[in-house]
């Protein structure tokens, strides 16, 4: 249980601290510090992406990486599954998640919800940064509707 | 050579994908033997391939010993990967990678 505090710790100084420094506060600055964060995201995401399926089997299709990362990668940084995964078979991902940890301790419902994207960006990067690694480049965005829940939309092109 | 044999590899890796082999394994075994030479090939979820060439007149060297030799050379490349200081696609430059490599050496040359 400590192990989860740390990094849920961890992420929550590495925003404030990003936006403690905002000279500007307009949409420019912004999205500095949420690209910075997301950069930050994919390089953990790319080591992860190795260190990670080390001992599993070969992965044959696309959907076989995101069912890990739904179960192992989300198991290992978050301690828990992701809740749900919907796939168009087209490339487009919708992973959700009801009870996102770094979102949980904030709010339950609408309150916050305009800070939520900065808690996202970093996980945003992580699923991009571990997709790359396992050989899928993609975009990933997310959105939240109510906290705590959490959706990830990944548009993906293994080709 | 190599890249002869990463063409095998290459056809390896889809033939897994089509067939509904059992076997997901990231091993692939003896590529395929020429006269002097054998070459060994292993592939990561991250689509990295290693691929060994031994020399042929090392007969002790058994299958085992090359599945040891291989996971220890993925295990060192995803420290490789965690170095903050490595940037993904660079060529790498890690001592420690390297000194990894030469204590596999001796046990084939």
């Amino acid at each position: 249980m400590a192990d989860a505090a740390l990094f849920e710790f961890l992420h929550m100084e590495m925003v404030a601290e990003l936006w403690s420094h905002h000279y500007d506060p307009g949409p420019g600055g912004q999205k500095m510090s949420l690209s910075v964060l997301e950069g930050m995201g994919f390089r953990v995401g790319q080591a992860l992406g190795e260190r990670l399926p080390q001992e599993t089997l070969a992965f044959r299709e696309e959907l076989d990486v995101l069912k890990f990362l739904c179960k192992d990668l989300w198991v290992a940084v978050f301690q828990k599954q992701m809740d749900s995964l919907r796939a168009n078979h087209q490339g487009t991902y919708v992973l959700q998640d009801n009870s996102f940890p770094l979102l949980i301790r904030m709010a339950s419902g609408l309150q916050y919800l305009e800070e939520a994207p900065k808690f996202l960006a970093f996980t945003c990067g992580l699923l991009r940064g571990t997709l790359s690694t396992l050989g899928i480049k993609s975009l990933v965005t997310a959105s939240v509707a109510s906290l705590p829940t959490c959706e990830s939309w990944g548009v993906g092109d293994s080709s | 050579m190599v890249h002869t044999s990463l063409d095998v590899v290459d056809e390896k890796i889809s033939a897994m994908g089509k067939a509904l082999v059992d076997q997901r394994e990231l091993y692939l075994g003896l590529l395929y033997p020429t006269e002097d030479y054998k070459v060994y090939g292993y592939v990561t979820n991250s689509k990295v391939k290693f691929v060994m060439v031994v020399d042929s007149s090392n007969t002790a060297l058994r299958d085992n010993e090359i599945r040891s030799m291989f996971r220890k050379l993925h295990s060192s490349y995803t420290d490789v990967m965690c170095n903050p200081f490595y940037n993904p696609g660079d060529r790498i430059q890690s001592r420690a990678f390297d000194s990894m490599v030469a204590s596999l050496m001796p046990q084939v040359c």
